[in-house]
């Protein structure tokens, strides 16, 4: 069974209706998971999980290896991060650690409190498409 | 033992399944509160009796060296009350484990003594993290304050010790 960018898009919000708890309506491709849907850092291993799940086959396992799909501890670390900003450093190593997501707002003032906002409805749809397609 | 809401193990799959039971009992004093007239066995208190079993299961699969935290409690449905008299068995099933943490599915079930039927009244998704490899980063104490003497004593008396060091299990 392989899945089509229609049932990509369905699974992706139905794996963020159930761990989210969030109505199908409110799930559009520009919602931000921390922002728009009330995500919480717990949330995203919900999330990881729920999606492995949802697009696993007996034929071909759907893994998500820890840091592939949200960063993890790397901005803890004081190269990564000054004056609450994201370095060159940190963000090329953001940007190569990631690259289903859209950086390009981001970019402008690098601020760590707004890092949340880069993960949307559509790079989670994106990054399993991509992964699938792998 | 007073934050023990299981009373014993009773069956282990290592790295799939943990189940216990738990008697409910008219001589706890919580009970006597809820409510007065008729008590009945308080749901959140279902759920850390199904908490502490699934997290001792999450806790095994890697040998009891993890700091296993309740993360999330993603649905609980409990459909019916439990009197005193009655016997709890939480029933947890690991999802998925990995670094991070693991999720578990759980049934509940009530036993009644008088008709000696087992009843599946409820039903649980429970995320767990392993704190030492938060998201946030955060350092906790090197020591693991999870598994300490009450759940040491409790797999011993339910002869899982055993049985989880057969299966290459360290007890916490």
């Amino acid at each position: 069974m392989s899945f089509d960018r229609t049932q990509i898009e369905e699974g992706v919000r139905e794996v963020l209706e159930e761990a989210l708890g969030v109505d199908a309506e409110d799930v559009k491709p520009t919602s931000t998971l921390t922002g728009d849907l009330g995500a919480e850092s717990i949330d995203f291993l919900d999330i990881q999980f729920r999606l492995e799940k949802k697009f696993s086959t007996p034929a071909k396992p759907f893994k998500i290896e820890q840091g592939e799909l949200f960063p993890e501890n790397m901005l803890q670390d004081a190269s990564m991060v000054e004056n609450g900003k994201v370095t060159d450093k940190g963000f090329t190593l953001l940007k190569a650690k990631l690259p289903h997501i859209d950086f390009s707002n981001f970019e402008k003032d690098r601020s760590v409190g707004k890092l949340g906002e880069v993960f949307t409805v559509k790079s989670l749809t994106d990054f399993v498409d991509n992964k699938l397609k792998a | 033992m007073r934050w023990m809401w299981i009373d014993m193990m009773v069956a282990f799959e290592p790295g799939h399944r943990l189940t216990a039971v738990k008697n409910v009992s008219l001589a706890e004093d919580h009970l006597h509160d809820h409510f007065a007239d008729q008590p009945i066995m308080p749901a959140s208190l279902m759920l850390e009796g199904m908490a502490q079993t699934a997290g001792v299961l999450v806790g095994s699969t890697r040998g009891f060296k993890e700091k296993v935290i309740l993360a999330k409690i993603g649905s609980a449905t409990i459909d019916a009350d439990v009197i005193p008299g009655q016997t709890i068995r939480y029933d947890a099933v690991i999802e998925r484990v990995d670094e991070s943490g693991a999720s578990t599915k759980g049934t509940i079930s009530c036993f009644d003594h008088r008709t000696g039927v087992w009843t599946d009244i409820g039903s649980t998704e429970i995320v767990f993290s392993h704190i030492d490899n938060n998201r946030s980063g955060l350092n906790f104490p090197k020591e693991n304050f999870v598994f300490g003497e009450n759940f040491k004593r409790l797999l011993n008396a339910a002869g899982l010790s055993q049985v989880m060091t057969a299966a290459g299990v360290t007890g916490p």
